[in-house]
């Protein structure tokens, strides 16, 4: 397999904190790469990087063999990485369609075209329709997105990284919040996905990231401190001593 | 669909009082409010313009009456040197050269003042609209060959072909007619693809630049075309009133434009036209009826925005979206 997206010495802090502290990171493509690590060891951080919303003090970034380190954030979606958010991040104003229609017309050429109603574009529409029902969400689809439940929420943060058909998707604690139930179900679903696409998913659930995750990296502190299977990330004496709270 | 059709409702009950009322005056032989009727219509079309980048765009600009100053510029002075001489290469009374002047001038400098503007954000954005608006007031103040601060007289009006503006109705026409398709410019700006992106923007801009959206670009296009309608304002503006001062280009008349559009409801197409009715009307009941008239307005357009989510349209929608 070849690295889809490759980090080297990637170092950010602000002020006296270190959040980023020389990671080197690859990420092949097709496969699950999970990032643990306990609260504030700077996984949010280093996603920021990765799409383009942080810039890092030093180190490189590279995307599909192309340096993307001082891109910003809108050329870096357009090569095909895009991200969910950790803090559910939508228009809230607008509909639940809309929203992920949103992501669908990002990917369909420029949007200066002023005059044929975006609502009545069928392939936006039904493309939209699509990744909404793949989370279950179809039936939500002209509700008001500010009306929906926190969990419905975390569905269309996926529903959305779906539609905009990135390679790669950086999916930020995405059962944060959900019940044991709505977990399982965003479990199975990621599953479907393994293969098609390049998935970085940060999760706090362990069971989901054992049950998902081709390679798992270990983020202590800013600093990688194991990447490996889920069956060596396990067997870690330094894992285990630092973060999965066996003394 | 019921939503739908009130706001439908009161876009026609507006659109018809406008067209049907003010000519009725003028026939009953009450001229001053066809005056006040035209006035009001050339205004609404500006705040039309503001809302496309207030309402939609979230970016509160309050420096939009620059735009309208450039326009009734772009009116007054080809005609001035048509009448008086010099500077032969703008010098002329035909209006679809002034209009094109005014719409050109206007999306320039809304090009240039927008691309540095927009990279600025909340309040900061706010205060270097209204300093590029101070601007453009302080340039036309210091052009003393232009009148400076006692203004320019407009002697002789645009000619337009068919349209002859000395005719308080056919003026009122032109502007009603040119409102009527800035609404429909607009509707059909918001709700296309471009529209879609733009209150993406207003709604949450770091989710659209995650999607791959430039919104800067968005932004400043929306910006441009939003200048260069107000512009267009402001060239009927200065064949209304044929006299034009840099008074036109002050930041409190930016300031009324925010509030028409506020009033009447942002991010509505009809709000603008409303609040700019509503706005006039009282202005101008409130001060027949005492001099003191600005500080009950003043209060009464506060506790509107403030009491009144959505302003009037908002309160007539009723509750929800
Ligand atoms: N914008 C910022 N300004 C200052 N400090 C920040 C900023 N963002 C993050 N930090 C700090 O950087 C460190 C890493 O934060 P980050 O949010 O990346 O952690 P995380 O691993 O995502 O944590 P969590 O599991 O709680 O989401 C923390 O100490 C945090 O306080
Ligand atoms: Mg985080």
């Amino acid at each position: 397999m070849s690295a889809i997206l490759n980090t080297s010495a990637l170092c950010k802090s602000f002020g006296g904190v270190t959040a980023t502290d020389n990671v080197s990171l690859e990420v092949e493509a097709g496969e699950l790469h999970a990032i643990i690590g306990p609260n504030g060891a700077g996984k949010t951080t280093l996603i920021s990087q990765l799409s383009g919303a942080l810039r890092p003090d030093s180190g490189v970034i590279e995307f599909k063999g192309q340096d993307i380190t001082t891109q910003p954030a809108h050329k870096r979606a357009r090569l095909g990485i895009t991200r969910s958010f950790q803090i559910t991040s939508l228009v809230m104003g607008m509909s639940v369609l809309d929203n992920v229609a949103l992501a669908v017309q990002a990917r369909d050429g420029h949007s200066f075209r002023f005059i044929k109603p975006a609502r009545k574009i069928r392939h936006l529409r039904d493309a939209a329709m699509q990744s909404l029902a793949h989370v279950g969400l179809d039936a939500r689809a002209d509700t008001a997105t500010s009306a929906l439940s926190h969990g419905e929420h975390r569905q269309m943060e996926i529903a959305i990284a779906l539609a905009s058909g990135a390679d790669l998707m950086l999916l930020d604690e995405p059962m944060a919040g959900l019940g044991p139930e709505e977990s399982n179900t965003l479990v199975s679903f990621l599953k479907t996905l393994k293969g098609q696409r390049t998935i970085l998913l940060i999760e706090h659930d362990m069971d989901a990231v054992f049950a998902l995750a081709d390679r798992i990296s270990v983020l202590v502190y800013g600093r990688i401190i194991a990447t490996g299977t889920p069956g060596e990330i396990r067997n870690n004496a330094d894992v285990r001593h630092a973060y999965l709270g066996e003394e | 669909m019921g939503k739908l059709t009130r706001t439908g409702f009161i876009t026609v009950l507006v659109m018809v009082a406008l067209a049907v009322l003010p000519p009725m005056f003028l026939w009953s032989g009450q001229a001053f409010y066809m005056d006040l009727a035209t006035r009001l219509v050339i205004l609404a079309i500006a705040a039309v313009s503001l809302n496309l980048i207030l309402g939609f765009g979230g970016l509160v600009s309050f420096g939009h009456a620059a735009f309208i100053g450039l326009g009734a510029y772009a009116a007054g002075i080809p005609s001035y040197h048509a009448t008086w001489g010099g500077f032969e290469a703008i010098a002329t009374y035909n209006g679809l050269f002034q209009i094109a002047l005014a719409v050109g001038i206007s999306a320039l400098y809304a090009l240039v003042t927008g691309a540095i503007a927009l990279r600025t954000k909340g309040v900061y954005f706010i205060m270097i609209t209204m300093a590029f608006g101070q601007m453009a007031y302080y340039f036309f103040l210091s052009l003393d060959i232009y009148g400076g601060d006692d203004g320019l007289t407009i002697d002789v009006r645009s000619e337009l072909p068919g349209i002859n503006l000395d005719n308080p109705l056919s003026l009122y026409l032109l502007a009603y007619v040119s409102l009527v398709v800035a609404m429909v410019i607009k509707f059909l700006i918001v709700n296309s693809r471009f529209g879609m992106v733009l209150q993406g923007a207003k709604g949450n801009p770091e989710r659209m630049v995650t999607l791959g959206y430039n919104i800067y670009l968005y932004r400043l296009v929306a910006y441009v075309i939003s200048g260069a309608m107000a512009g267009y304002a402001g060239f009927l503006l200065g064949n209304f009133t044929t006299f034009i001062s840099p008074d036109m280009l002050d930041w409190t008349r930016s300031g009324e434009l925010m509030f028409m559009v506020i009033l009447g409801g942002a991010a509505t197409i009809v709000g603008p036209v409303l609040g700019a009715s509503v706005f006039i009307l009282l202005e101008e009941i409130l001060s027949s009826y005492t001099i003191f008239w600005q500080l009950p307005f003043g209060l009464m357009l506060i506790g509107v925005v403030l009491f009144i989510r959505g302003g009037l349209m908002g309160f007539f929608k009723g509750k929800g979206d």
